[in-house]
């Protein structure tokens, strides 16, 4: 029967096929990582070290150190967390254990759909809505109230460190909320009922089972978090104000690792310039990658759940 | 019973605030919507899709060739990614086993975490600094590494999601593995499949950084996929930022139109999964 043997051939291809487009996931993550090196290396020779700790970052010099960007990628993915992990963890809370479902569809949909506005239309957003209402409202205010500290000192400009704080935290809302929810609803209700029974408010329920209980579920959402607010390119771009200096006052315009990238790799001319906002895109990359690591353990943990209690 | 007051006091207070928090989490997106639709429909006309970018200071013109730019770009990386995905996909849930499926199954979830602007930057290495320029090509490409990790993940999920006894059935019929897979699993899946790429393509359409440094842009029409082509969110991107007024007001007609187009898709995905497929 020579149709038998075509028919396990093609068996055997169809396979063969789907594992080779499988590992191109592979060689796909595995090429990221060697043309990022190559194309970074003549800036990993020049400047070793020196280059994350270094302020001085001088194209016509071709010196180039990325501690202003660094700090203003921290600066401003720490604010976003502040902001957005007790309002995305307060969301899922209502939404988790609170909302009655005709209530919860909807929100949980409208939440999701935030994750779906393009970041380019974030930051329009932000630039011409939210910049002068931070400089008109918020930094005034922040510097009445709190100016005794340097991070609320100086000129209100709008855009700067912090405008880029409030857009960040907005995108990684939906994030940090759709996952911790998930997190909180995956909690047994018999652990629930057991607090109910001793006679716990619900608040008490909440907070000293529900949230222990998921506990490193919502660690990890938060890190999912953190790591969009890394990487986020677009938004924080356009409303960071694209500073070159550094300065600790939140209302100093600044530049991220990605937006100094947006701004100077089409215009970057010596070889050494390109390399060095290269060497930003590596970095970038080895820590948006630590970070999903580690936040995706930590929610693949709590999704399985501890040994003998898991719900089938 | 003032400490039971307290704490019937401290719950309500509590759960309130937790109500607020869902309020302000959905601001923004009222917000958001509020403002790119209202400015935004005043600035479109018909000739946004019709007509050519004007120089600065000539009022009328449109978008017509970033929202071309935009289809082919976007038409182009479903063509490269979505084979590569869905096959992968296929990989995971009916062959993977062992430690390399974990691995992929691993590196493909942090692959979806990989910034944007990173990707932008890759293929710009690869294949811009061989090309000798920028080109559509480059940026298709780039799109479809958007795509490829996220359609390879909700390809696995609704698979699995398959019941056993269907293959069961088939297998049982004398129908080979791969003429399960596809015949059966593959087709009783398939509305959920396509919902996924749906939001796959949904994404890739917004993602402007990875086109920043592969398809630049173009004031020109141009359909050759060996130019720079101009796409919808770098033209919000570059005519938000300048400092021409008309051009601002422009950039708020687009990102209404980039904005239907992607929340549009979003729904009807969700609207097909939400009516047929509860397992």
């Amino acid at each position: 029967m020579p149709g038998k043997r075509l028919v396990l051939y093609g068996e055997r291809a169809f396979g063969a096929l789907t594992l080779g487009f499988a590992l191109l996931v592979l060689v796909l993550i595995g090429g990221m990582v060697y043309y990022l090196i190559q194309g970074a290396a003549p800036a990993l020779a020049e400047f070793g070290w020196r280059f994350l700790v270094s302020r001085r970052w001088d194209a016509v010099h071709e010196v180039f150190g990325a501690l202003p960007f660094i700090y203003g990628t921290i600066a401003s993915s720490l604010l976003a967390l502040v902001l957005a992990v007790p309002l995305g963890v307060g969301a899922a809370v209502y939404l988790a254990e609170l909302a009655p479902p005709w209530i919860r569809t909807p929100l949980s949909f409208m939440i999701e759909l935030l994750a779906a506005v393009p970041s380019v239309v974030y930051g329009l957003w932000g630039l011409f809505v939210m910049a002068p209402w931070l400089r008109a409202v918020v930094e005034p205010w922040l510097e009445r109230h709190l100016g005794f500290l340097p991070l609320f000192r100086g000129p209100a400009f709008g855009v700067g460190i912090l405008a880029a704080g409030v857009v960040l935290a907005i995108m990684i809302l939906p994030t940090i909320s759709s996952v911790s929810r998930e997190v909180m609803l995956a909690v047994p209700d018999s652990q629930r009922e057991a607090m109910l029974a001793l006679g716990a408010t619900r608040w008490e329920t909440t907070w000293k089972v529900v949230i222990p209980y998921g506990r490193s579920g919502i660690i990890g959402a938060v890190i999912l978090g953190l790591g969009r607010a890394l990487g986020e390119t677009m938004a924080a771009t356009m409303v960071i104000g694209n500073s070159l200096n550094m300065s600790l006052s939140l209302f100093h315009p600044a530049n991220t690792m990605a937006s100094i990238i947006v701004n100077e790799f089409a215009e970057a001319v010596t070889r050494l310039h390109t390399a060095a906002l290269i060497e930003i895109a590596f970095i970038l990359f080895l820590v948006t990658l630590i970070l999903n690591v580690l936040a995706r353990l930590l929610v693949w943990r709590v999704a399985r759940g501890p040994r003998g209690l898991r719900r089938e | 019973m003032s400490h039971y007051w307290r704490r019937r006091l401290l719950n309500y207070l509590l759960l309130g605030l937790c109500v607020a928090c869902t309020a302000v989490a959905v601001f923004p997106l009222l917000s958001i919507l509020f403002y790119v639709a209202v400015r935004g429909f005043q600035a479109l006309s018909p000739e946004f899709f019709t007509q050519m970018p004007r120089p600065v200071g000539e009022p009328g013109g449109g978008m017509a060739n970033a929202v071309a730019g935009t289809f082919i770009m976007v038409g182009l990386a479903a063509l490269l990614g979505l084979p590569v995905g869905i096959m992968a996909g296929i990989y995971l849930a009916e062959y993977g086993r062992g430690r390399l499926a974990d691995v992929i199954r691993f590196m493909t979830d942090v692959f979806t975490g990989v910034p944007s602007v990173v990707i932008g930057v890759f293929i710009y290495t690869v294949v811009v600094t061989r090309m000798g320029s920028f080109s559509a090509l480059a940026g298709g490409l780039a799109l479809s590494l958007i795509i490829i990790p996220l359609v390879t993940r909700t390809t696995e999920e609704l698979l699995r999601m398959v019941p056993y006894t269907l293959r069961e059935a088939s297998l049982a019929l004398g129908a080979t593995k791969a003429r399960t897979i596809v015949s059966v699993v593959l087709r009783s899946a398939a509305g959920g499949v396509v919902t996924g790429v749906m939001l796959a393509i949904a994404r890739a359409a917004g993602e402007t950084a990875p086109l920043l440094f592969t398809a630049l842009s173009s004031r020109h029409w141009s359909l050759a996929l060996r130019e720079p082509m101009a796409s919808l969110p770098v033209y919000i991107y570059t005519y938000a930022i300048s400092p021409f007024r008309d051009w601002q007001v422009q950039a708020w007609g687009a990102a209404l139109v980039l904005l239907l187009t992607v929340l549009g898709l979003n729904l009807v995905a969700r609207a097909v999964t939400r009516s047929r497929y509860r397992y």
